[in-house]
Protein backbone atom coordinates (compact mmCIF):
# COMPACT_ATOMS: atom_id res chain seq x y z
CA UNK A 1 0.00 0.00 0.00
CA UNK A 2 1.44 3.29 -0.93
CA UNK A 3 2.27 6.16 2.21
CA UNK A 4 -0.25 8.45 1.20
CA UNK A 5 -2.94 5.88 1.27
CA UNK A 6 -1.47 4.91 5.23
CA UNK A 7 -1.29 8.38 5.95
CA UNK A 8 -5.03 8.76 4.90
CA UNK A 9 -6.11 5.83 6.58
CA UNK A 10 -4.27 6.56 9.87
CA UNK A 11 -5.67 10.59 9.82
CA UNK A 12 -9.30 9.23 9.09
CA UNK A 13 -9.36 6.33 11.66
CA UNK A 14 -7.59 9.73 14.06
CA UNK A 15 -10.72 11.81 13.36
CA UNK A 16 -13.20 9.26 14.09
CA UNK A 17 -12.06 7.93 17.07
CA UNK A 18 -11.67 11.80 18.32
CA UNK A 19 -15.18 12.30 16.99
CA UNK A 20 -15.97 9.23 19.30
CA UNK A 21 -14.04 9.90 22.44
CA UNK A 22 -14.07 13.30 22.65
CA UNK A 23 -17.63 14.53 23.79
CA UNK A 24 -17.24 11.69 26.65
CA UNK A 25 -13.84 12.72 27.57
CA UNK A 26 -14.41 16.25 27.70
CA UNK A 27 -17.95 15.03 30.22
CA UNK A 28 -15.04 13.46 32.35
CA UNK A 29 -13.04 16.03 32.94
CA UNK A 30 -15.68 18.69 33.53
CA UNK A 31 -17.06 16.62 36.52
CA UNK A 32 -13.63 17.43 38.01
CA UNK A 33 -14.19 21.06 37.31
CA UNK A 34 -14.71 23.32 40.60
CA UNK A 35 -16.62 25.98 38.71
CA UNK A 36 -20.53 25.47 37.75
CA UNK A 37 -19.48 26.46 34.15
CA UNK A 38 -18.51 24.61 31.38
CA UNK A 39 -16.46 27.23 29.69
CA UNK A 40 -14.59 28.45 32.91
CA UNK A 41 -12.23 26.22 34.69
CA UNK A 42 -12.14 27.17 38.73
CA UNK A 43 -9.41 24.14 39.29
CA UNK A 44 -9.61 20.14 39.61
CA UNK A 45 -12.51 19.89 42.42
CA UNK A 46 -14.15 16.28 43.40
CA UNK A 47 -16.73 18.55 45.61
CA UNK A 48 -19.48 16.84 42.84
CA UNK A 49 -18.50 13.11 43.58
CA UNK A 50 -19.03 14.42 47.70
CA UNK A 51 -22.52 15.98 46.84
CA UNK A 52 -23.66 12.98 45.23
CA UNK A 53 -23.43 10.88 48.62
CA UNK A 54 -25.62 13.24 50.10
CA UNK A 55 -28.27 13.19 47.34
CA UNK A 56 -30.62 10.86 48.81
CA UNK A 57 -33.05 10.74 45.75
CA UNK A 58 -30.41 10.03 43.34
CA UNK A 59 -29.01 7.10 45.49
CA UNK A 60 -32.33 5.58 45.92
CA UNK A 61 -32.77 5.76 42.58
CA UNK A 62 -29.69 3.92 41.23
CA UNK A 63 -30.21 1.59 43.88
CA UNK A 64 -33.85 1.18 41.86
CA UNK A 65 -32.24 0.86 38.01
CA UNK A 66 -29.21 -1.76 39.58
CA UNK A 67 -32.36 -4.00 41.08
CA UNK A 68 -34.65 -3.84 38.15
CA UNK A 69 -32.18 -4.05 35.14
CA UNK A 70 -30.67 -7.15 37.62
CA UNK A 71 -33.90 -8.71 37.82
CA UNK A 72 -35.27 -7.71 34.22
CA UNK A 73 -32.04 -9.02 32.48
CA UNK A 74 -32.66 -12.50 34.18
CA UNK A 75 -35.93 -13.26 32.95
CA UNK A 76 -35.17 -11.85 29.78
CA UNK A 77 -32.34 -14.45 29.42
CA UNK A 78 -34.30 -16.84 30.26
CA UNK A 79 -36.96 -16.09 28.26
CA UNK A 80 -34.48 -15.41 25.35
CA UNK A 81 -32.75 -18.80 25.43
CA UNK A 82 -36.25 -20.68 25.28
CA UNK A 83 -37.33 -18.48 22.20
CA UNK A 84 -33.79 -18.83 20.38
CA UNK A 85 -34.22 -22.90 21.67
CA UNK A 86 -37.57 -22.66 19.83
CA UNK A 87 -36.77 -20.87 16.76
CA UNK A 88 -33.43 -22.75 16.09
CA UNK A 89 -34.38 -26.26 17.03
CA UNK A 90 -38.22 -26.72 16.36
CA UNK A 91 -38.12 -26.54 12.89
CA UNK A 92 -41.35 -25.41 10.75
CA UNK A 93 -44.15 -25.29 13.58
CA UNK A 94 -47.51 -23.64 13.33
CA UNK A 95 -47.66 -19.94 14.42
CA UNK A 96 -44.13 -19.87 14.09
CA UNK A 97 -44.17 -16.42 11.77
CA UNK A 98 -46.21 -15.33 14.20
CA UNK A 99 -43.77 -15.89 16.74
CA UNK A 100 -40.52 -15.06 14.89
CA UNK A 101 -42.66 -11.69 14.16
CA UNK A 102 -43.43 -10.75 17.45
CA UNK A 103 -40.35 -12.19 19.02
CA UNK A 104 -38.27 -9.64 16.65
CA UNK A 105 -40.80 -6.73 16.59
CA UNK A 106 -39.80 -4.57 19.38
CA UNK A 107 -36.29 -4.25 17.60
CA UNK A 108 -37.98 -1.65 15.28
CA UNK A 109 -40.52 -0.60 17.01
CA UNK A 110 -40.35 3.08 18.31
CA UNK A 111 -39.72 2.72 22.11
CA UNK A 112 -42.38 5.48 22.54
CA UNK A 113 -45.02 3.19 20.80
CA UNK A 114 -44.16 0.18 22.98
CA UNK A 115 -44.11 2.36 26.40
CA UNK A 116 -47.20 4.11 25.01
CA UNK A 117 -48.88 0.16 24.69
CA UNK A 118 -47.61 -1.06 27.81
CA UNK A 119 -49.12 2.01 29.33
CA UNK A 120 -52.33 1.75 28.38
CA UNK A 121 -52.48 -2.18 29.00
CA UNK A 122 -51.36 -1.53 32.66
CA UNK A 123 -53.97 1.16 33.38
CA UNK A 124 -56.78 -1.27 31.49
CA UNK A 125 -56.19 -4.16 34.03
CA UNK A 126 -55.93 -1.62 36.67
CA UNK A 127 -52.29 -2.32 37.96
CA UNK A 128 -50.38 -0.01 40.24
CA UNK A 129 -47.68 0.88 38.41
CA UNK A 130 -44.29 0.57 39.96
CA UNK A 131 -41.26 -1.95 40.05
CA UNK A 132 -43.16 -4.73 39.01
CA UNK A 133 -44.23 -3.35 35.65
CA UNK A 134 -40.75 -1.37 35.10
CA UNK A 135 -39.23 -4.87 35.11
CA UNK A 136 -42.18 -6.12 32.66
CA UNK A 137 -41.03 -2.96 30.54
CA UNK A 138 -37.84 -3.67 30.62
CA UNK A 139 -37.89 -7.74 29.89
CA UNK A 140 -40.23 -6.92 26.73
CA UNK A 141 -38.02 -4.15 25.43
CA UNK A 142 -34.74 -6.81 25.82
CA UNK A 143 -35.96 -9.57 25.17
CA UNK A 144 -35.74 -9.33 21.44
CA UNK A 145 -32.00 -8.58 21.86
CA UNK A 146 -31.71 -11.44 24.41
CA UNK A 147 -33.28 -13.74 21.92
CA UNK A 148 -31.03 -12.15 18.41
CA UNK A 149 -28.31 -12.73 20.26
CA UNK A 150 -28.33 -16.08 21.54
CA UNK A 151 -30.05 -17.52 18.23
CA UNK A 152 -26.95 -16.42 15.86
CA UNK A 153 -24.64 -18.44 18.35
CA UNK A 154 -27.32 -21.07 18.56
CA UNK A 155 -27.13 -21.34 14.47
CA UNK A 156 -23.72 -21.77 14.94
CA UNK A 157 -23.52 -24.33 16.64
CA UNK A 158 -23.86 -27.36 14.73
CA UNK A 159 -27.13 -29.09 15.70
CA UNK A 160 -25.22 -32.91 14.66
CA UNK A 161 -23.58 -32.96 17.54
CA UNK A 162 -26.90 -32.96 19.73
CA UNK A 163 -28.03 -35.57 17.03
CA UNK A 164 -25.53 -37.82 18.01
CA UNK A 165 -25.48 -37.46 21.43
CA UNK A 166 -29.53 -38.58 21.09
CA UNK A 167 -28.16 -41.39 19.24
CA UNK A 168 -26.04 -42.60 22.31
CA UNK A 169 -29.15 -42.14 24.40
CA UNK A 170 -29.16 -38.94 25.85
CA UNK A 171 -32.81 -37.16 26.64
CA UNK A 172 -33.27 -34.67 23.75
CA UNK A 173 -33.67 -31.80 27.09
CA UNK A 174 -30.29 -33.84 28.10
CA UNK A 175 -28.42 -33.49 24.65
CA UNK A 176 -28.64 -29.53 24.97
CA UNK A 177 -27.67 -29.26 28.31
CA UNK A 178 -24.44 -31.02 27.82
CA UNK A 179 -23.85 -30.47 24.72
CA UNK A 180 -25.52 -26.97 23.13
CA UNK A 181 -25.25 -25.53 26.23
CA UNK A 182 -21.72 -25.14 27.24
CA UNK A 183 -21.03 -24.06 23.46
CA UNK A 184 -23.42 -20.85 23.69
CA UNK A 185 -22.79 -19.86 27.09
CA UNK A 186 -20.57 -17.31 25.93
CA UNK A 187 -23.41 -15.77 24.45
CA UNK A 188 -25.90 -15.73 27.04
CA UNK A 189 -23.79 -13.70 28.93
CA UNK A 190 -23.13 -11.59 26.61
CA UNK A 191 -26.99 -11.03 25.98
CA UNK A 192 -27.58 -10.69 29.74
CA UNK A 193 -25.06 -7.58 29.90
CA UNK A 194 -26.84 -6.48 26.72
CA UNK A 195 -30.09 -6.47 28.44
CA UNK A 196 -28.38 -5.32 31.80
CA UNK A 197 -27.02 -2.07 29.83
CA UNK A 198 -30.14 -1.80 27.92
CA UNK A 199 -32.35 -1.72 30.98
CA UNK A 200 -30.11 0.20 33.04
CA UNK A 201 -29.85 2.93 30.32
CA UNK A 202 -33.64 3.26 29.57
CA UNK A 203 -35.83 6.54 29.71
CA UNK A 204 -38.75 6.18 27.66
CA UNK A 205 -39.96 2.51 28.53
CA UNK A 206 -39.31 3.64 32.02
CA UNK A 207 -41.28 6.81 32.22
CA UNK A 208 -44.16 5.21 30.86
CA UNK A 209 -43.80 1.70 32.87
CA UNK A 210 -42.58 2.78 36.29
CA UNK A 211 -45.05 4.46 39.16
CA UNK A 212 -43.59 7.13 41.78
CA UNK A 213 -42.12 5.17 44.34
CA UNK A 214 -40.13 3.58 41.91
CA UNK A 215 -38.71 6.39 39.76
CA UNK A 216 -34.88 5.39 37.44
CA UNK A 217 -31.62 6.71 37.38
CA UNK A 218 -32.29 7.63 34.13
CA UNK A 219 -35.47 9.62 34.83
CA UNK A 220 -34.00 11.45 37.51
CA UNK A 221 -30.92 12.77 35.35
CA UNK A 222 -33.40 13.36 32.46
CA UNK A 223 -35.02 15.55 34.31
CA UNK A 224 -32.32 17.22 35.75
CA UNK A 225 -30.92 17.80 32.22
CA UNK A 226 -33.64 19.39 30.52
CA UNK A 227 -33.17 22.29 33.51
CA UNK A 228 -29.15 22.60 32.06
CA UNK A 229 -25.77 20.91 32.72
CA UNK A 230 -25.16 20.43 35.90
CA UNK A 231 -22.01 19.26 37.81
CA UNK A 232 -23.41 16.47 39.74
CA UNK A 233 -24.43 14.98 36.78
CA UNK A 234 -21.35 14.79 34.91
CA UNK A 235 -19.90 13.50 37.54
CA UNK A 236 -22.64 10.47 37.91
CA UNK A 237 -22.58 10.40 34.59
CA UNK A 238 -18.14 9.93 34.83
CA UNK A 239 -19.04 7.34 37.54
CA UNK A 240 -21.27 4.82 35.34
CA UNK A 241 -18.67 5.50 32.36
CA UNK A 242 -15.70 4.56 34.35
CA UNK A 243 -17.72 1.65 35.68
CA UNK A 244 -18.55 0.80 31.45
CA UNK A 245 -14.76 1.07 30.75
CA UNK A 246 -13.78 -1.01 33.51
CA UNK A 247 -16.06 -3.78 32.44
CA UNK A 248 -15.13 -3.26 28.82
CA UNK A 249 -11.70 -3.82 29.99
CA UNK A 250 -12.19 -6.98 31.99
CA UNK A 251 -13.99 -8.89 29.38
CA UNK A 252 -10.77 -7.30 26.85
CA UNK A 253 -8.64 -8.53 29.08
CA UNK A 254 -10.69 -11.92 29.63
CA UNK A 255 -11.19 -12.96 25.94
CA UNK A 256 -6.98 -11.74 25.34
CA UNK A 257 -5.90 -14.07 28.11
CA UNK A 258 -8.06 -17.23 26.81
CA UNK A 259 -6.58 -16.22 23.29
CA UNK A 260 -2.93 -16.49 23.82
CA UNK A 261 -3.67 -20.01 25.73
CA UNK A 262 -5.31 -21.75 22.57
CA UNK B 1 -39.31 -24.61 4.35
CA UNK B 2 -40.00 -27.86 6.45
CA UNK B 3 -43.33 -28.97 7.05
CA UNK B 4 -45.37 -27.62 9.96
CA UNK B 5 -45.83 -30.25 12.47
CA UNK B 6 -47.54 -29.81 15.92
CA UNK B 7 -45.05 -29.50 18.73
CA UNK B 8 -44.56 -32.56 21.69
CA UNK B 9 -45.07 -31.65 25.21
CA UNK B 10 -41.85 -31.25 25.79
CA UNK B 11 -41.37 -28.33 23.33
CA UNK B 12 -44.57 -26.86 24.10
CA UNK B 13 -43.42 -26.17 27.55
CA UNK B 14 -40.05 -24.74 26.35
CA UNK B 15 -42.34 -22.12 24.32
CA UNK B 16 -44.76 -21.63 26.67
CA UNK B 17 -43.21 -18.79 28.96
CA UNK B 18 -41.70 -16.45 25.63
CA UNK B 19 -44.82 -16.83 23.83
CA UNK B 20 -47.19 -16.26 27.23
CA UNK B 21 -45.14 -13.04 27.86
CA UNK B 22 -45.26 -11.64 24.28
CA UNK B 23 -48.90 -12.47 24.20
CA UNK B 24 -49.47 -10.78 27.08
CA UNK B 25 -46.82 -7.88 27.63
CA UNK B 26 -46.62 -6.97 23.35
CA UNK B 27 -49.69 -8.30 21.27
CA UNK B 28 -52.03 -7.47 24.18
CA UNK B 29 -50.78 -3.73 24.52
CA UNK B 30 -50.42 -3.25 21.10
CA UNK B 31 -53.83 -4.56 19.86
CA UNK B 32 -55.41 -2.33 22.57
CA UNK B 33 -53.18 0.81 21.34
CA UNK B 34 -55.01 0.12 17.90
CA UNK B 35 -58.52 -0.01 19.67
CA UNK B 36 -58.21 3.41 21.63
CA UNK B 37 -56.88 4.89 18.08
CA UNK B 38 -60.26 4.02 17.08
CA UNK B 39 -62.01 5.18 20.65
CA UNK B 40 -63.39 8.54 21.49
CA UNK B 41 -61.23 10.89 24.06
CA UNK B 42 -63.12 11.73 26.96
CA UNK B 43 -62.55 13.61 30.19
CA UNK B 44 -62.13 10.02 32.39
CA UNK B 45 -59.98 7.32 33.62
CA UNK B 46 -59.11 6.08 31.22
CA UNK B 47 -59.60 8.86 29.07
CA UNK B 48 -61.13 7.36 26.30
CA UNK B 49 -64.32 5.39 25.53
CA UNK B 50 -65.94 2.80 24.80
CA UNK B 51 -64.23 0.45 27.46
CA UNK B 52 -65.78 -3.31 27.05
CA UNK B 53 -66.30 -5.43 30.19
CA UNK B 54 -66.20 -9.23 29.99
CA UNK B 55 -69.90 -8.83 31.86
CA UNK B 56 -71.11 -7.05 28.63
CA UNK B 57 -74.05 -8.59 26.48
CA UNK B 58 -74.04 -9.17 22.99
CA UNK B 59 -76.16 -6.13 22.60
CA UNK B 60 -74.53 -3.96 25.33
CA UNK B 61 -71.06 -4.82 23.28
CA UNK B 62 -72.92 -4.05 19.63
CA UNK B 63 -74.01 -0.47 21.28
CA UNK B 64 -70.90 0.22 22.47
CA UNK B 65 -69.31 -0.60 19.07
CA UNK B 66 -71.35 2.30 17.57
CA UNK B 67 -68.67 4.87 19.63
CA UNK B 68 -66.09 3.95 17.39
CA UNK B 69 -64.46 6.26 15.59
CA UNK B 70 -61.95 7.26 13.15
CA UNK B 71 -61.98 10.09 14.30
CA UNK B 72 -58.20 10.44 15.46
CA UNK B 73 -57.10 9.13 11.92
CA UNK B 74 -58.97 11.96 10.43
CA UNK B 75 -57.35 14.50 12.68
CA UNK B 76 -53.68 12.98 11.63
CA UNK B 77 -54.58 13.93 8.08
CA UNK B 78 -55.94 16.91 8.84
CA UNK B 79 -54.22 18.36 11.84
CA UNK B 80 -50.76 20.65 10.38
CA UNK B 81 -49.05 19.51 13.73
CA UNK B 82 -49.00 15.98 13.17
CA UNK B 83 -48.04 16.27 9.19
CA UNK B 84 -45.86 18.25 10.17
CA UNK B 85 -43.95 16.06 12.59
CA UNK B 86 -44.33 13.20 10.43
CA UNK B 87 -42.72 15.39 7.51
CA UNK B 88 -40.03 16.54 9.89
CA UNK B 89 -38.89 13.15 11.66
CA UNK B 90 -38.51 12.08 8.17
CA UNK B 91 -36.39 14.68 6.69
CA UNK B 92 -34.29 14.88 9.71
CA UNK B 93 -33.72 10.88 9.72
CA UNK B 94 -33.38 11.25 6.14
CA UNK B 95 -30.76 13.40 6.47
CA UNK B 96 -29.31 11.97 9.61
CA UNK B 97 -28.74 8.79 8.23
CA UNK B 98 -26.95 10.26 4.64
CA UNK B 99 -24.51 12.03 7.23
CA UNK B 100 -24.03 9.09 9.20
CA UNK B 101 -23.39 7.22 5.72
CA UNK B 102 -20.45 9.95 4.98
CA UNK B 103 -18.70 9.70 8.06
CA UNK B 104 -19.01 5.98 9.20
CA UNK B 105 -17.56 4.56 5.27
CA UNK B 106 -14.03 6.03 5.36
CA UNK B 107 -13.99 5.27 9.17
CA UNK B 108 -15.07 1.41 7.88
CA UNK B 109 -12.81 1.72 5.41
CA UNK B 110 -10.10 2.34 7.20
CA UNK B 111 -10.69 -0.06 10.04
CA UNK B 112 -11.00 -2.60 7.18
CA UNK B 113 -7.70 -1.86 5.55
CA UNK B 114 -5.82 -1.57 8.67
CA UNK B 115 -3.17 -4.45 9.60
CA UNK B 116 -5.01 -7.70 10.63
CA UNK B 117 -3.53 -7.68 14.65
CA UNK B 118 -5.27 -4.25 14.81
CA UNK B 119 -8.50 -4.53 13.41
CA UNK B 120 -10.14 -6.31 16.77
CA UNK B 121 -8.60 -3.67 18.95
CA UNK B 122 -10.02 -0.96 16.07
CA UNK B 123 -13.53 -2.34 15.99
CA UNK B 124 -13.42 -2.97 20.05
CA UNK B 125 -12.76 0.72 20.33
CA UNK B 126 -15.56 1.91 17.95
CA UNK B 127 -17.93 -0.35 19.64
CA UNK B 128 -17.16 0.43 22.84
CA UNK B 129 -19.04 3.76 23.10
CA UNK B 130 -22.55 2.05 22.68
CA UNK B 131 -22.22 0.25 25.86
CA UNK B 132 -22.37 3.49 27.60
CA UNK B 133 -25.29 4.99 28.28
CA UNK B 134 -26.84 6.42 25.22
CA UNK B 135 -28.82 9.46 27.41
CA UNK B 136 -25.31 10.45 28.47
CA UNK B 137 -23.76 10.58 25.59
CA UNK B 138 -26.44 13.03 24.49
CA UNK B 139 -26.13 14.82 27.21
CA UNK B 140 -22.60 14.93 26.42
CA UNK B 141 -23.20 17.38 23.78
CA UNK B 142 -25.01 20.03 25.18
CA UNK B 143 -21.91 21.12 26.67
CA UNK B 144 -20.47 21.32 23.32
CA UNK B 145 -23.26 22.87 21.41
CA UNK B 146 -24.73 25.77 23.92
CA UNK B 147 -24.09 29.21 23.40
CA UNK B 148 -21.38 29.43 25.94
CA UNK B 149 -20.30 25.92 25.06
CA UNK B 150 -16.94 24.59 24.35
CA UNK B 151 -16.85 24.66 20.37
CA UNK B 152 -18.70 28.43 20.70
CA UNK B 153 -15.85 29.00 22.99
CA UNK B 154 -12.72 27.84 20.90
CA UNK B 155 -14.42 29.35 17.71
CA UNK B 156 -14.61 33.08 18.97
CA UNK B 157 -11.16 32.35 20.98
CA UNK B 158 -9.71 31.97 17.61
CA UNK B 159 -10.95 34.67 16.25
CA UNK B 160 -13.34 32.87 13.57
CA UNK B 161 -16.57 34.29 14.93
CA UNK B 162 -17.40 37.45 16.84
CA UNK B 163 -20.81 36.36 18.39
CA UNK B 164 -21.54 32.87 18.98
CA UNK B 165 -23.88 30.63 16.82
CA UNK B 166 -27.02 29.44 17.61
CA UNK B 167 -26.40 25.86 17.42
CA UNK B 168 -27.73 24.16 20.65
CA UNK B 169 -31.90 23.96 20.10
CA UNK B 170 -31.98 23.26 16.71
CA UNK B 171 -32.69 20.88 14.24
CA UNK B 172 -28.98 20.59 13.38
CA UNK B 173 -27.97 19.44 16.65
CA UNK B 174 -30.29 17.08 16.34
CA UNK B 175 -29.18 15.80 13.12
CA UNK B 176 -25.32 15.83 15.14
CA UNK B 177 -26.82 13.63 18.10
CA UNK B 178 -28.15 10.93 15.63
CA UNK B 179 -24.93 10.88 13.81
CA UNK B 180 -22.84 10.13 16.86
CA UNK B 181 -25.50 8.40 18.87
CA UNK B 182 -26.19 5.61 15.94
CA UNK B 183 -22.59 6.08 14.35
CA UNK B 184 -21.76 2.46 15.49
CA UNK B 185 -24.39 0.87 13.69
CA UNK B 186 -23.74 2.31 10.67
CA UNK B 187 -20.29 1.29 11.12
CA UNK B 188 -20.69 -2.52 11.75
CA UNK B 189 -22.16 -3.79 8.60
CA UNK B 190 -20.04 -1.63 6.42
CA UNK B 191 -16.93 -3.01 8.06
CA UNK B 192 -18.35 -6.63 8.11
CA UNK B 193 -18.82 -6.24 4.29
CA UNK B 194 -15.87 -4.32 3.22
CA UNK B 195 -13.46 -6.96 5.41
CA UNK B 196 -15.42 -9.95 3.64
CA UNK B 197 -14.08 -8.04 0.21
CA UNK B 198 -11.09 -10.35 -1.94
CA UNK B 199 -8.09 -8.01 -2.19
CA UNK B 200 -7.15 -9.82 -5.55
CA UNK B 201 -10.52 -8.29 -6.88
CA UNK B 202 -9.22 -4.71 -6.19
CA UNK B 203 -5.45 -5.82 -7.58
CA UNK B 204 -7.75 -7.53 -10.57
CA UNK B 205 -8.98 -4.20 -11.20
CA UNK B 206 -6.14 -2.04 -10.86
CA UNK B 207 -4.04 -4.56 -13.07
CA UNK B 208 -6.55 -4.25 -15.89
CA UNK B 209 -5.98 -0.29 -15.91
CA UNK B 210 -8.29 0.94 -13.63
CA UNK B 211 -7.14 4.13 -11.65
CA UNK B 212 -7.35 3.79 -7.64
CA UNK B 213 -10.36 6.00 -7.93
CA UNK B 214 -12.20 3.30 -10.14
CA UNK B 215 -11.29 0.62 -8.40
CA UNK B 216 -13.32 2.31 -5.30
CA UNK B 217 -16.37 3.37 -7.60
CA UNK B 218 -16.40 0.07 -9.55
CA UNK B 219 -15.63 -3.18 -7.34
CA UNK B 220 -15.47 -1.43 -3.90
CA UNK B 221 -18.38 0.92 -3.06
CA UNK B 222 -20.68 -2.38 -5.30
CA UNK B 223 -19.24 -5.00 -3.53
CA UNK B 224 -20.10 -3.02 -0.04
CA UNK B 225 -23.62 -2.10 -1.13
CA UNK B 226 -25.54 -5.11 1.57
CA UNK B 227 -23.60 -3.27 4.35
CA UNK B 228 -24.64 0.14 3.05
CA UNK B 229 -28.37 -0.55 3.19
CA UNK B 230 -28.76 -2.68 6.03
CA UNK B 231 -26.77 0.13 8.39
CA UNK B 232 -28.77 2.58 6.45
CA UNK B 233 -32.40 0.93 7.93
CA UNK B 234 -30.61 0.53 11.12
CA UNK B 235 -29.94 4.31 11.67
CA UNK B 236 -32.86 5.80 9.98
CA UNK B 237 -35.47 3.23 11.48
CA UNK B 238 -34.73 4.15 14.55
CA UNK B 239 -34.11 7.98 14.46
CA UNK B 240 -37.33 8.61 12.98
CA UNK B 241 -38.60 7.65 16.46
CA UNK B 242 -36.44 9.46 18.50
CA UNK B 243 -37.95 11.22 21.81
CA UNK B 244 -34.65 11.59 23.73
CA UNK B 245 -32.48 13.34 21.02
CA UNK B 246 -34.75 15.71 19.85
CA UNK B 247 -35.84 16.42 23.73
CA UNK B 248 -32.72 17.24 24.54
CA UNK B 249 -30.60 18.78 21.46
CA UNK B 250 -33.46 20.23 19.45
CA UNK B 251 -35.54 23.80 20.05
CA UNK B 252 -39.23 24.01 20.75
CA UNK B 253 -39.86 24.66 16.86
CA UNK B 254 -37.87 21.01 16.06
CA UNK B 255 -41.04 18.49 15.52
CA UNK B 256 -40.35 15.00 15.82
CA UNK B 257 -43.52 12.16 16.16
CA UNK B 258 -41.97 10.57 19.28
CA UNK B 259 -41.70 13.87 20.43
CA UNK B 260 -45.54 15.05 19.42
CA UNK B 261 -46.65 11.01 20.08
CA UNK B 262 -45.46 11.50 23.93
CA UNK B 263 -46.45 15.10 24.56
CA UNK B 264 -50.09 14.15 23.43
CA UNK B 265 -49.37 11.42 25.76
CA UNK B 266 -48.32 12.60 29.29
CA UNK B 267 -49.21 16.51 28.62
CA UNK B 268 -52.70 16.55 26.98
CA UNK B 269 -53.85 13.16 27.57
CA UNK B 270 -55.24 12.67 24.10
CA UNK B 271 -54.90 9.27 24.21
CA UNK B 272 -56.90 7.96 21.07
CA UNK B 273 -54.97 10.68 19.17
CA UNK B 274 -51.73 9.41 20.69
CA UNK B 275 -52.83 5.38 19.35
CA UNK B 276 -53.36 6.82 16.04
CA UNK B 277 -49.84 8.44 15.63
CA UNK B 278 -48.50 5.51 17.03
CA UNK B 279 -50.42 3.01 14.76
CA UNK B 280 -49.22 5.40 11.56
CA UNK B 281 -45.53 5.89 13.06
CA UNK B 282 -45.22 1.94 12.94
CA UNK B 283 -47.18 1.47 9.38
CA UNK B 284 -44.67 4.14 8.28
CA UNK B 285 -41.78 2.13 9.07
CA UNK B 286 -43.10 -1.16 8.21
CA UNK B 287 -42.72 0.48 4.46
CA UNK B 288 -38.88 0.44 3.91
CA UNK B 289 -38.91 -2.66 6.06
CA UNK B 290 -41.20 -4.77 3.75
CA UNK B 291 -39.47 -2.87 0.57
CA UNK B 292 -35.63 -4.43 1.77
CA UNK B 293 -37.43 -7.88 2.52
CA UNK B 294 -38.80 -7.92 -1.21
CA UNK B 295 -35.76 -6.79 -2.73
CA UNK B 296 -33.67 -9.65 -0.55
CA UNK B 297 -35.88 -12.11 -1.70
CA UNK B 298 -35.67 -11.25 -5.59
CA UNK B 299 -32.17 -11.24 -5.40
CA UNK B 300 -31.80 -14.89 -3.13
CA UNK B 301 -34.48 -16.26 -5.72
CA UNK B 302 -32.44 -14.56 -8.50
CA UNK B 303 -29.59 -16.38 -7.48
Amino acid sequence: MSAAASYARRATLFAGFVFLYAPIVILAVMSFNASRLVSVWGGFSTKWYAALLDNEQLLHSAKISLAAAFVSATIATLLGLLAAVALARFGGFRTRLLFFGAVHAPLVLPEVVLGLALLTCFVALGVGRGFVTLVIGHVTLTMCFTTVAILAALRDCDPTLEEAAMDLGATPPEAFLRVALPRIAPAIVTAFLLAFTLSLDDLVIASFATGPGATTLPMRIYSQVRLGVSPQINAISTLLLALVAVALGLAAAVSYWRGSRK
Amino acid sequence: MSPRRRLSLGQRLVIAAPYLWIAAFFLAPMLLVAKISVSQSVLARPPYRPIFMFSDSLAELWAKAQDFTLDSYRALVSDTLYLESYLSSLTIAAVATLITLIVAFPFALAMARAPERLRPILIGLAVAPFWTSFLIRVYAWIALLKDEGLINNALMALGLISAPLQMYATSGAVVVGIVYSYLPFMLLPIYAALERQDASLREAAADLGASPAQVFLRVTLPLSREGVIAGSLLVFIPAVGEFVIPDLLGGSETLMIGRTLWNDFFSNHDWPAASAAAIALVALLMVPLLLWERARLKEEGGR
